[in-house]
């Protein structure tokens, strides 16, 4: 029991270390499972083990001994018998885990396909298709249960085979016995002892051996556990954190370089720009240009592989990871809200807010409105993930979570895309009145979000292939044109 | 001796069977199952499973009766031979005090004299004579039958087993598929209202978890109850006297096991209460982990977790405590039923009125009498959650399904695709109205944009008219005839839609595409292929066209995605369309591809449109602006701006500084 509670603690505290490269490596899905099941696994198993594993040597040894003290000749069986057994366990294990693996693939595959069928019971439908993925699971089914009943089958045979040997064990002590008893060599009563230690013992074996069955799941859950114990954060905080002199916010990067661990290509290369306070600078680009790394690499999600970030003038793996966070308001492309109340989510970055400023930083993201509407107000409960609540709610919700905050340094990655267009303008003119002394680094894919920022950065193949407002872009920048023009139309640009 | 070593396995359940091996699975005693709503009805409805399978049912039945039956004859049949041994060895002594020729009974007669009744009664009852040694042939003979009734008993018992696991794999087999081809009537509320991870947990684990029941515990339970009846009648056989004292422990072993069960259940009821939120905040914490991290609340986070890590570790160990009491308590009982049988037995014996062989068939006897009634009380448990699963399949299986299909359904031989919709009232709960009296008449060929805030209910439209709701009044009719005239599949074949969630399965791209018509050509594919700008990005993957989309299908980008989704909707060659232009995770260039792809697709043809793009709502002939799951504007771009509401709003507001507005 200590051992599961120590092991769980020992993971979580292990993943809150995580940079998010190491979190992107096992997925936030198979994380989880980690740290719960695959600990209960081993856990559950590491009990019954030590119950069978202490008391069954205990037996087999007390047993041994006193049988070996009625009679040493009949004794010997023991040699056979045990062996024996271990043999016909041994060889009926290493059949079935490769189909229990194979087990545990077809499982999946019947997981997948009922999961693509439910998110996609819409095109399902109207691509009138239902009789194909009636087909498609009807395999994925029939091959499962091919080899449940494979397994199944041959786990059928473990038993009674282990209950013939055990059987005939006894009728072979009784032929040998009476051999022994009718020479003289050992009296009646010691045989019937005789039979009951060599009972004892051979229980012993078998309780324990049967044991081995559940170790191969185990030890397959505590080598999901082991790697991630094995894997180190790439991001730590610095032996000697320097301070920074001036505290405004100022973002630079110099010449930064980005791959992904074991990429050819690096994601980001050679990307300079600074973000000074007071101003909004504005990321676009198409998908796979690399934006959201680059803002990623600010609050140190993951670390640069070559260049710096540098905010006032220091670089950020420099700095503690925590103040560096405090000075950061990171909002994410998908907003993610945690279970418990409006008002205990909205004061997620700064515990002492008082409801004066919740319901300022909720006017300024556009969600006063609903969340007025709602019958309890701050006090509504927000499920986990924030799924009581519409993707564009969640969104302006976790944007007033960061305003709360009041950092230096507003990140936005994308976080527009779930408004529309109305809600969006609204929102940026109040922010732009609510972040005036700080930096805003917004990252878009509408160009009307962006347009009047006072910097824009045209990314393309993790390159920057533009800097400059607006309409110095339109002239100087053709990505940048290609980008406005497949969004608007020739007379809204102008 | 052949049923206590089941024991083991059973605890654990870690065998064979289903790949549920999850904490729900290990009901040892006293560990709280989920309780079922009504156990009998279901409990017979799932029975009802194994009904087509009747007939091998009660030859497993006939087959697990004879292996215990032979098994419960083998300690006896042994014991026999002991008393062979025991009077072989006894005539042997005899025969070396006594001279010569003496006979049993002069041997009895001289024992009474001597004053020994005891050992004369023992001598009296038993089958010896003085001066001959042990019968081999006889034993030998004896152990010839007791091995072969043990074979027979160990292959009875593999092929009851053997023919069991096809009982319970198909029975599962069928429930599966049973369960999915109902999935597939269900209408599409149900979808939209049931969370999707609870829908597949019923279909995977709660199926699993019965797949498990039915291989394992049906057969155990099964071997238990033979093996106590055969067990019980071999001991009132053999001895009335000493069946009745074993059977005065039992209710001293099983109270003591429900004691200690009934408080090791609340603890157990805590363990499980405690790992479901820890569960819980783990699960948070990873999911939003950047957040965490970024709002520098991870000292709070592993707070949490250590508090509730602490509670868990209590709870558990204070049930395991508990109910690790318990098999040494029951072994103790047993001990002094052992020591019972005994001292009892031996005097017995002693006194001829028992053989020795008969005593230790009986203490072989008592020993396995017991676990195969601890066996059955955690079956029962077991039980408990096997129905509570079942009840939640049964759930499913007993929704609602989609309203009949019309019994005779109008088939059109080629749809022009002139869509009317009059009067059309809607609403997903009955309260709440959504939909009043829409009217709309959308000619063929000509393209309807729908706009309006998120959430504004646009996707409502869409359900309608591809029937995946029921409107509640009103009609829509497709080139005059009313859709729900015509069979559901019919009237899916005459749309196209390519939606924002890119739905792909894995497979190839090419069965991807494909989707859209089984038939389809390989010209055709290629053709839809290249209508959709699919073509030369696929031609760059390694695999080209057999390129497997994996998991998430995040080989490819979500533009590439989007367009695959238009290729196979090209393919479909569909009379109407329905297109989602969201495309807020899609880069510029690709955007520019399905803009054209897309244009090229509604080309001649009947086209809804949730618009995002200005341009494809200038250009729609009919505008429908949606608010607050209500259309509330209609017409077309410049009548719309003349009247001056709310699509003239957001029009404007993507352009005006709307800080004045906001503050």
């Amino acid at each position: 029991m200590a051992f599961g509670r120590d092991v769980r603690s020992a993971l979580f505290r292990r993943v809150q270390s995580f940079a998010q490269t190491e979190l992107n490596v096992f997925g936030a899905a198979s994380v989880i499972t980690r740290n719960t099941n695959d600990v209960q696994q081993v856990q559950m198993v590491l009990v019954m083990m030590l119950n069978v594993m202490i008391m069954a040597p205990i037996t087999m040894i007390g047993g041994i001994i006193m049988a070996i003290r009625q009679d040493v000749a009949l004794s010997s069986m023991i040699a056979v018998i045990i062996p024996l057994m271990a043999v016909i366990i041994g060889l009926m294990l290493k059949a079935a885990l490769p189909l229990f693996q194979s087990m545990q693939a077809k499982i999946d595959r019947v997981n997948q396909v009922m999961r693509e069928k439910l998110s996609g019971v819409r095109v399902i439908r109207a691509f009138v298709r239902t009789d194909f993925e009636e087909r498609r699971f009807d395999e994925a089914n029939r091959d499962l249960t091919d080899t449940q009943l494979k397994i199944n089958r041959m786990f059928a045979l473990m038993l009674p085979l282990l209950m013939a040997i055990f059987n005939f064990s006894s009728v072979a002590i009784i032929w040998f016995g009476a051999g022994r008893v009718d020479s003289g060599a050992m009296p009646i009563g010691n045989l019937t002892a005789f039979l009951a230690y060599i009972m004892q013992i051979l229980m012993s074996v078998m309780m324990a051996v049967v044991m081995f069955v559940m170790v191969p799941r185990a030890a397959a859950s505590a080598t999901r556990i082991k790697e991630v114990l094995d894997t180190l954060s790439s991001v730590n905080d610095p032996e000697e954190p320097t301070a920074e002199s001036g505290l405004s916010g100022q973002i630079e990067f110099r010449d930064v370089e980005f791959r992904y661990p074991g990429a050819e290509e690096p994601v980001l290369c050679g990307v300079s720009f600074t973000a000074y306070p007071g101003e909004t600078t504005a990321i676009v680009g198409s998908t796979g240009s690399g934006k959201s790394t680059l803002i990623n690499l600010i609050p140190r999600l993951y670390d640069v592989t070559g260049g710096s970030i540098l905010v006032d003038g220091v670089d950020v793996r420099q700095m503690s990871l925590s103040r560096l966070w405090g000075r950061i308001g990171f909002i994410q492309q998908r907003a993610f809200l945690f279970s418990g109340t409006v008002a205990s989510n909205l004061s997620y970055g700064k515990e002492d807010a008082s409801e004066k400023d919740l319901w300022h930083a909720l006017s300024v993201a556009q969600a006063r409105e609903f969340v007025a509407e709602m019958p309890e107000g701050l006090e509504a409960t927000i499920s986990q993930g924030g799924a009581s609540v519409s993707g564009g709610q969640r969104q302006r919700l976790a944007i007033a979570r960061a305003l709360i905050k009041r950092p230096e340094v507003y990140v936005f990655d994308d976080s527009f895309s779930a408004l529309d267009f109305k809600t969006d303008s609204k929102l940026r003119a109040a922010l732009k009145h609510e972040t005036a002394e700080a930096t805003v680094i917004i990252v878009a894919q509408r160009v009307s979000t962006i347009m009047d920022a006072d910097r824009i950065i045209v990314m393309d193949g993790g390159r920057v292939v533009g800097l400059g407002r607006h309409s110095e872009l339109m002239d100087e920048c053709e990505t940048y044109r290609e980008i406005v023009f497949s969004q608007l139309s020739a007379e809204e640009v102008a | 001796m052949s049923e206590t070593t089941k024991e083991a396995p059973s605890r654990g359940r870690a065998g064979p069977g289903g790949g549920g091996f999850g904490p729900g699975r290990h009901l040892g005693v006293g560990m709280p199952a989920p309780k079922s709503k009504d156990f009998r009805g279901s409990f017979k409805r799932l029975a009802g499973y194994l009904r087509p399978q009747m007939a091998l049912i009660i030859i497993v039945l006939a087959l697990a009766a004879a292996s215990v039956a032979f098994s419960v004859v083998g300690p006896k049949l042994l014991g026999n031979a002991t008393n062979l041994v025991f009077e072989g060895a006894l005539g042997a002594q005899l025969g070396q005090s006594l001279p010569p020729g003496t006979t049993k009974d002069q041997a009895v007669a001289g024992l009474r004299a001597a004053g020994k009744t005891d050992l004369a009664d023992l001598l009296a009852s038993m089958d010896v004579t003085p001066g001959q040694g042990v019968e081999f042939d006889a034993v030998r003979q004896l152990l010839m039958l007791v091995a072969l009734v043990y074979a027979l008993s160990a292959l009875l018992g593999w092929m009851q087993q053997y023919l069991m696991a096809g009982v319970a794999q198909r029975a599962v087999y069928q429930l599966r598929r049973q369960a999915d081809e109902k999935l597939a009537r269900l209408p599409l509320r149900y979808y939209d209202s049931q969370p999707r991870g609870d829908v597949l947990s019923r279909v995977t684990n709660d199926i699993d978890n019965i797949a498990q029941t039915l291989q394992q515990s049906l057969t155990q339970i099964i071997t238990a109850v033979l093996t106590i009846i055969g067990v019980l009648a071999m001991m009132f056989w053999i001895s009335p006297l000493l069946a009745l004292v074993s059977l005065l422990t039992l209710p001293l072993s099983i109270g003591s096991a429900i004691l200690i069960a009934k408080r090791s259940q609340k603890q157990f009821a805590a363990q499980w209460k405690h790992t479901g939120t820890l569960n819980g905040h783990i699960e948070e914490m990873f999911s939003g982990h950047a957040i965490v991290k970024v709002f520098g609340r991870q000292e709070e986070a592993i707070e949490v977790f250590d508090r509730e890590n602490e509670l868990l570790y209590e709870a558990s160990f204070k049930a395991q405590f508990i109910s690790g009491i318990i098999m040494p308590s029951m072994n103790f009982i047993n001990n002094l039923n052992y020591v019972a049988i005994a001292v009892i037995g031996g005097l017995r014996v002693a006194q001829g009125q028992m053989s020795l062989g008969d005593v230790q068939a009986f203490i072989q006897y008592s020993r396995q009498f017991t676990q195969p009634i601890t066996q059955t009380a955690s079956i029962m448990n077991v039980m408990q959650s096997t129905v509570a699963s079942a009840e939640r399949v049964f759930e499913l299986l007993d929704e609602a399904e989609e309203i009949p299909e019309s019994q005779t359904p109008v088939t059109m031989p080629r749809v022009e695709g002139h869509i009317e919709m009059s009067d059309v009232s809607f609403r997903y709960e009955p309260d709440t109205p959504l939909i009043e009296d829409l009217s709309l008449d959308a000619r063929p060929g000509s393209t309807v944009a729908i706009v309006g805030p998120t959430g504004a209910g646009k996707t409502t439209l869409v359900n309608l008219l591809m029937r995946f709701y029921e409107i509640d009044e009103g009609t829509i009719s497709i080139d005059g005839v009313d859709i729900r005239e015509m069979s559901r599949n019919d009237l899916r074949r005459t749309f196209g839609m390519v939606l924002q969630d890119a739905w792909l399965f894995k497979g190839t791209i090419r069965d991807n595409i494909a989707y859209g018509r089984e038939d389809a050509s390989d010209e055709a594919l290629d053709e839809a292929a290249r209508a959709a700008h699919v073509d030369h990005f696929v031609r760059t993957l390694p695999d080209g066209y057999d390129t497997v989309l994996d998991d998430e299908a995040s080989n490819i980008s979500a533009g590439e995605r989007q367009l695959l989704t238009i290729a196979r909707a090209f393919l479909a060659d569909p009379e109407i369309l329905i297109l989602d232009e969201a495309t807020s995770s899609v880069d510029t260039r690709t955007e520019v591809l399905i803009q054209q792809a897309m244009s090229r697709l509604m080309k001649g043809r009947t086209s809804f449109v949730i618009a995002h793009r200005l341009s494809t709502i200038r250009n729609a002939d009919t505008i429908i602006v949606m608010d607050h799951g209500r259309i509330i504007e209609q017409g077309n771009h410049e009548a719309l701006m003349a009247a001056e509401g709310f699509y003239c709003d957001l029009y404007n507001s993507q352009f005006v500084d709307a800080y004045d507005e906001a503050s």
